[in-house]
């Protein structure tokens, strides 16, 4: 199918969850509702995007945009080697979408580092943990509201000392 | 002076700076390499610089069987945890090396997850400065660091709660 046939039957089958449809340096780029994202990419992965090359989030706290944040797919069709993006916009008071890991595999760590990160919940993945922070973190830091030096978090470890030689070297050095 | 006991050779020296001696040349380093400081102490290790005439190529991957910890790149909070308890676990007498910024103050990473200088929890002997330090950096922080040992006490690796 005819890339731009595609795009139109995507378009009118999800007539009222696509939101916009805008084209960047070549790539078009498919902005929908969250909850659609399952059924348009299922419907994408049908035709020959079998390829989930990124899956990664935004948020657009100033930079305006349909919702404060996008979770971005990079899909890629190896076929033909056409790629299309799909951002999919969610609200800040239930940043929540529907996972995509039955589709992809690789979209499990991806995931689980959108949400470490962003804080956006994905139903039915199989594991969502944190992936990068340590386990007991608070907050989610790649937010723009999440301070840039942090919360405290990088001084709040115990002090190992010297238990012996002390006298000598903290006079030396 | 009667000297049929002495059948060749000898000097005389103290217990003191006999033990600083061999243990300021045969330093076997842990290298705790995170980032690009820690192929740049590669280099160190490779033939042009060879940290082998200062008897450190000794390289150890385990805190038991080292005596310098060599800490080359950036620490996260993730990470730590674990420079700690590697350090807990080297044996006495123990020294560090913070090399590079990184490690010694957090270098450009002002992040939430970067450690702004290790000293902040482990005790540090000598900084090598540098982004990453070139290889006659860190043999110059070897050396002064060999400096250090040699001044050191006897006295002062007596357990704190021995009297």
């Amino acid at each position: 199918m005819l890339f731009q046939n595609l795009i139109t039957k995507v378009t009118e089958r999800f007539s009222d969850s696509i939101l916009d449809t805008t084209e960047f340096r070549g790539e078009t780029v498919l902005h929908i509702k969250g909850e659609c994202v399952l059924e348009v990419l299922e419907m994408l992965k049908s035709e020959g995007f079998h390829f989930l090359a990124d899956l990664t989030a935004v948020d657009n706290l100033e930079m305006g945009g349909f919702e404060r944040y996008t979770v971005v797919y990079h899909l890629l069709n190896h076929g033909n080697g056409e790629r299309l993006v799909v951002k999919a916009y969610i609200p800040e008071n239930n940043p929540n979408l529907p996972s995509v890991e039955s589709l992809w595999r690789t979209a499990d760590w991806q995931e689980r580092e959108v949400y470490d990160l962003f804080g956006i919940t994905f139903d039915g993945h199989p594991n969502l943990i944190r992936i990068m922070n340590p386990d007991d973190f608070k907050g989610h830091p790649l937010r723009k509201d999440y301070p840039r030096i942090g919360k405290g978090e990088r001084k709040d470890f115990p002090i190992v000392e010297r238990n012996i030689g002390t006298k000598f070297r903290r006079s030396e050095s | 002076m009667d000297r049929r006991g002495i059948k060749s050779n000898f000097l005389t020296t103290t217990v003191e700076s006999a033990i600083n001696w061999s243990r300021k040349n045969s330093l076997w380093p842990m290298p705790f390499g995170t980032a690009c400081c820690g192929v740049e102490l590669m280099a160190v290790l490779a033939a042009r610089s060879d940290i082998a005439r200062f008897g450190a190529e000794a390289i150890r991957f385990s805190p038991r069987q080292s005596d310098l910890l060599i800490v080359a790149g950036r620490i996260t909070i993730k990470m730590m945890p674990v420079l700690q308890r590697i350090y807990e676990q080297m044996p006495e007498p123990k020294w560090v090396i913070s090399m590079g910024a990184c490690a010694s103050s957090g270098g450009v990473f002002d992040t939430y997850s970067v450690i702004q200088g290790i000293d902040q929890f482990i005790p540090v002997d000598i900084y090598v400065p540098g982004c990453p330090p070139r290889p006659e950096g860190i043999l110059d922080g070897l050396m002064k660091l060999q400096k250090l040992i040699e001044k050191e006490k006897i006295s002062d690796y007596s357990h704190p709660h021995s009297n």
